[in-house]
């Protein structure tokens, strides 16, 4: 898309090391190591994904259901070239410019309770970052009773130009956390902008390589 | 009493669903956990919250 082929991409030695230097082998070893599921790659979720594919998280799963539209770019990790295209697949495109040696899995598909066992049984974190409140909900309690083990990072309260501060991580749980300020729905807010989603993401993606690094702490 | 998202709580005896309710709580929005395990769905009028209960109940909002 970008001309990357004349420029010849970097081996993936070289961009493990690279990362390495960056984060130490050990640290490293852990995220690429990390298979992280991405639930709903909208403002939240293509910020996220992004993040943890700079980090070299080795394995990520996204799971999207819509397609790019012009509407998206106000706030969302897409591209003018790519709105028609599946969010999954025009993500997946995007992370691939930044290291083609990750293993990105994807599927175009709504996620439900019918759905959801067989979607995350791989996946040893999952980010929540749906946009209806009523899909939050499904989604986390779903991860929670199906998934015991996994950790999941899920989002609450983001909209509005309210102040950047409120913007936070709580622990709820073993295996829950929660990122955003608990209380600004879109609805009753101007919506959503870039800025305070992005806040919010980058909650949720430090809060996975958190995890990742053993630091359990919010 | 229980205790509801840090605060003490006079619902000794209710459902968890009672609870919620009467608390104006969307069920559709919620996700409950007791005691540090999460409470599935079908739970909520059958579990009868008892005295010492740690309860976090967590109210999703839009957007994201």
């Amino acid at each position: 898309m970008w001309g990357a082929a004349e420029m010849g991409v970097p081996s993936q030695e070289k961009i493990l090391q690279t990362l390495e230097e960056r984060h130490s082998k050990d640290l490293q070893a852990r995220f690429s190591a990390a298979s992280v599921a991405v639930c709903g790659l909208g403002g939240l979720g293509s910020h996220i994904a992004a993040a943890l594919a700079r980090a070299g998280v080795g394995r990520l799963h996204l799971i999207d259901f819509d397609r790019v539209d012009l509407s998206n770019l106000h706030r969302q990790q897409y591209f003018l070239p790519q709105l028609g295209m599946e969010k999954p697949l025009a993500l997946r495109q995007t992370l691939e410019q930044i290291n083609p040696y990750l293993q990105i899995r994807t599927d175009t598909v709504r996620i439900a309770p019918d759905n959801l066992p067989a979607l995350l049984a791989d996946d040893g974190i999952v980010c929540e970052a749906f946009d209806r409140a009523e899909e939050k909900a499904m989604l986390v309690n779903g991860v929670l009773e199906t998934f015991p083990k996994t950790y999941l990072v899920a989002a609450s309260g983001m909209a509005g130009l309210y102040s950047g501060n409120e913007i936070r991580t709580r622990k709820i749980t073993g295996h829950f956390y929660l990122c955003g300020d608990g209380q600004h729905d879109t609805a009753d807010a101007l919506g959503l902008v870039a800025p305070r989603v992005m806040l919010c993401a980058a909650h949720q993606a430090h809060t996975v390589l958190r995890i990742l690094a053993g630091e359990l702490d919010p | 009493m229980v205790k509801i998202n840090g605060e003490p709580v006079q619902a000794d005896g209710m459902t968890l669903a009672d609870y919620l309710t009467q608390a104006q709580y969307d069920l559709k929005r919620v996700a409950v956990e007791r005691n540090g395990g999460i409470v599935p769905k079908a739970r909520y009028a059958d579990l009868v919250l008892s005295d010492g209960d740690k309860l976090e109940v967590v109210s999703f909002v839009g957007g994201g």
